[in-house]
């Protein structure tokens, strides 16, 4: 039944009510809906080795328990080069070089075997090295906090100036005022009131504290947000790099790390998001931060998928920096193995949401998966919650599924410390989940993991490898038609803040875009259907 | 074992004797859950927690073990899923090396 008809038939049955529901976009368009699109996603790295020492809080924690512990002595001989990172399998997958399945072509251990023609920049980013990255904190940091040693400050300026994602920042010019000492940043970081900046082994700059006692703004935690400021700059700055999209187009960002900015009367008062906005020239954008440990980003890409789709903003980012407390979480067991300490990597991303252009993949709104506050915490309740729950609602098979982003952390990270393949162990709970279901053969099982299944590549900094590091492939395989739907999964570990014993995941469906987009409601065209029932019901009427 | 449930379970110790105790593990692999076990049996091997050097003797099970003693429905809806999907020998034998 055409919608014309229907209205017909209502009419001459007197069911008025019944007429309404046509104005709606439903049943005029048919069955379709403006969802919102996923237009360029950037990946970025941050290579901090001297950070694994002095700022990683597995390292940190020992040195007030055990100055003089082996691990500590031992540790910078397991710290990698440059080279060595940029030359890292899952690095180059990171920033978009390789593809995550070519990762299965590398012989493990990965570390041992570089990947030749790996290069810095890549397709979706860079890898930056922590030269650059502390020349990049001096620039983001407005209320002067930064000292840099006045040699180092200069040759770091030349660096900035000539590269090819940072050299416009309008910011650079702090590089050439207050040049520092060594010996003032020397007598700060002795006297306890600056946080260090080492550069292999060597005292470069320091962070001071922004307030004289209060713990929210200490050098400690006014170092760690600066970074994480820094580092979303890196990914931003990248994102408007490699796509259309223009900073003054921005409308509205959603900043989803892990760190907390404020003083001490609200902690994490933020916000984030303006102040990375503010670097990059976002002019017409507002923002605030979304939190929920791993699973921000999931949150903060559904929320961003709703205000696009809803007409509130049009360009909506989504950004997070990384976490220099998390380097070298896992070095005591990668030491213990012989391995060196890989998690010396900071990692960001931005994502760039907007309203249905027709073409850009969109997020299947209809179908996000989410864990309640009543699902329960077994890992079936979980895995039901944000993956088989929300395709039921949109009758989607987990056949359709091409592929699945759960939590992509690298393996050979997380393996030697215990804590498994992190995405593995999600696909076969994924494909167990659909022989519970009926959907799959058990004997099968093996075969849909592999299908739907691939290698983690991400730092295991909490919020990066949540489902997000696949945004920008999936945008790609489903534009070039080699998958149809991916779905992005993010879970949080909530019981960390000891507020919740809870759990937490999100997920969403990305799916190849029809091409038809919805004009959205047309009076004119309503009021015409209207009329022409109303002419074709009088014929009908004189008839009889 | 993280070392909060180490205190927890000292204490639980101490409150109810370790006589009629037993300590239910859903840990998914064998050699955490075999670390599980042995420190609530012999102490922390680690020595890092609660039970370093306090040798409570207590005996653990691996949720897979106790199959038959859960309601059907219930395993099914909680459990299954994990069934399929981990190394179910190999971490049952492994818990059960620290039983004596």
């Amino acid at each position: 039944m055409t919608a014309k008809q229907f209205l017909i038939n209502k009419i001459y049955q007197g069911d008025i009510k019944a007429v309404f529901p046509l104005l709606s976009l439903k049943v005029l368009g048919g069955e379709r809906m403006n969802y919102p699109v996923v237009k360029g996603a950037s990946y970025a790295l941050v290579h901090a080795p001297d950070m694994v020492i002095h700022q990683g809080t597995t390292q940190t924690s020992e040195a007030l328990k055990h100055p003089d512990s082996e691990h500590l002595q031992n540790l910078p001989k397991h710290l990698r080069s440059f080279e060595d990172v940029v030359k890292y399998g899952p690095n180059q997958v990171y920033i978009g070089n390789m593809e995550p399945d070519a990762l299965a072509g590398i012989a493990k251990p990965w570390y041992e075997n570089p990947v030749a023609d790996g290069e810095r920049f890549g397709k979706f980013g860079e890898i930056m090295p922590l030269d650059e990255f502390y020349g990049l904190m001096k620039v983001v940091d407005v209320f002067d906090l930064v000292l840099l040693e006045k040699d180092f400050q200069a040759q770091v300026k030349e660096k900035l100036a000539a590269h090819p994602v940072m050299q416009d920042l309008k910011d650079l010019a702090k590089l050439d005022k207050d040049p520092a000492e060594l010996a003032a940043i020397e007598k700060l970081v002795a006297g306890g009131l600056a946080e260090g900046m080492y550069l292999q082994g060597q005292l470069i700059g320091c962070v001071k504290r922004a307030h004289e006692f209060d713990p929210a703004l200490t050098h400690h935690v006014m170092f760690e947000n600066l970074v994480s400021k820094a580092s979303a700059v890196v990914a931003l700055k990248n994102l408007l790099a490699k796509t259309d999209l223009k900073a003054e187009e921005i409308d509205y960002i959603i900043e989803c790390s892990e760190e907390a900015c404020g003083d001490m009367n609200q902690r994490g008062g933020g916000n984030f998001a303006k102040a990375i906005g503010e670097i990059c020239g976002c002019v017409n954008a507002t923002g605030s931060d979304t939190r929920g440990f791993c699973a921000a980003p999931a949150h903060a890409l559904v929320n961003a998928a709703a205000l696009a789709q809803a007409g509130v903003y049009k360009n909506v980012v989504v950004v997070a920096g990384g976490s220099c407390a998390k380097l070298g979480m896992n070095s005591k067991d990668h030491l213990k193995k012989g391995m060196p300490v890989l998690e010396d990597m900071l990692g960001a991303f931005a994502v760039h949401i907007s309203e249905n252009d027709g073409v850009n993949p969109i997020i299947r709104t209809d179908a996000i998966g989410r864990h309640t506050i009543g699902s329960g915490s077994s890992p079936q309740a979980v895995m039901q919650a944000i993956v088989t729950n929300p395709l039921d609602k949109a009758g989607i098979v987990l056949a359709e599924i091409d592929r699945f982003s759960p939590e992509m952390q690298n393996p050979e990270i997380t393996v030697p410390a215990g804590a498994g393949d992190v995405p593995n162990a999600n696909y076969k709970m994924i494909a167990a989940l659909g022989v519970k279901k009926g959907q799959f053969e058990k004997a099968n099982l093996a075969k849909e993991v592999e299908r739907f299944g691939m290698p983690g590549y991400a730092p295991t900094q909490g919020h990066i490898p949540s489902g997000v590091p696949f945004v920008g492939f999936a945008r790609e395989m489903l534009m070039d038609g080699r998958i149809n739907r991916a779905m992005i999964i993010g879970k949080g570990s909530l019981f960390l803040g000891r507020l919740t014993n809870l759990f937490d995941g999100v997920s969403f469906v990305m799916e190849k875009n029809s091409g038809a987009v919805d004009p959205g409601f047309d009076q004119e065209q309503v009021k015409s259907m209207i009329a022409d029932a109303m002419r074709e019901l009088a014929q009908k009427i004189k008839g009889e | 074992m993280d070392l909060e449930n180490q205190a927890r379970i000292k204490d639980l110790a101490e409150k109810y004797g370790t006589e009629d105790l037993i300590v239910v593990l859903g840990g998914a692999e064998a050699e955490a859950s075999g670390l599980a076990a042995e420190t609530v049996s012999q102490g922390d091997p680690t020595f890092a927690g609660p039970l370093a050097g306090v040798s409570l003797g207590l005996k653990a099970y691996h949720i897979f073990e106790l199959k038959d003693e859960i309601d059907e429905a219930v395993y099914d809806e909680q459990i299954s899923m994990m069934e399929m999907v981990l190394d179910v020998d190999e971490i049952v034998n492994e818990v059960k090396t620290y039983r004596g």
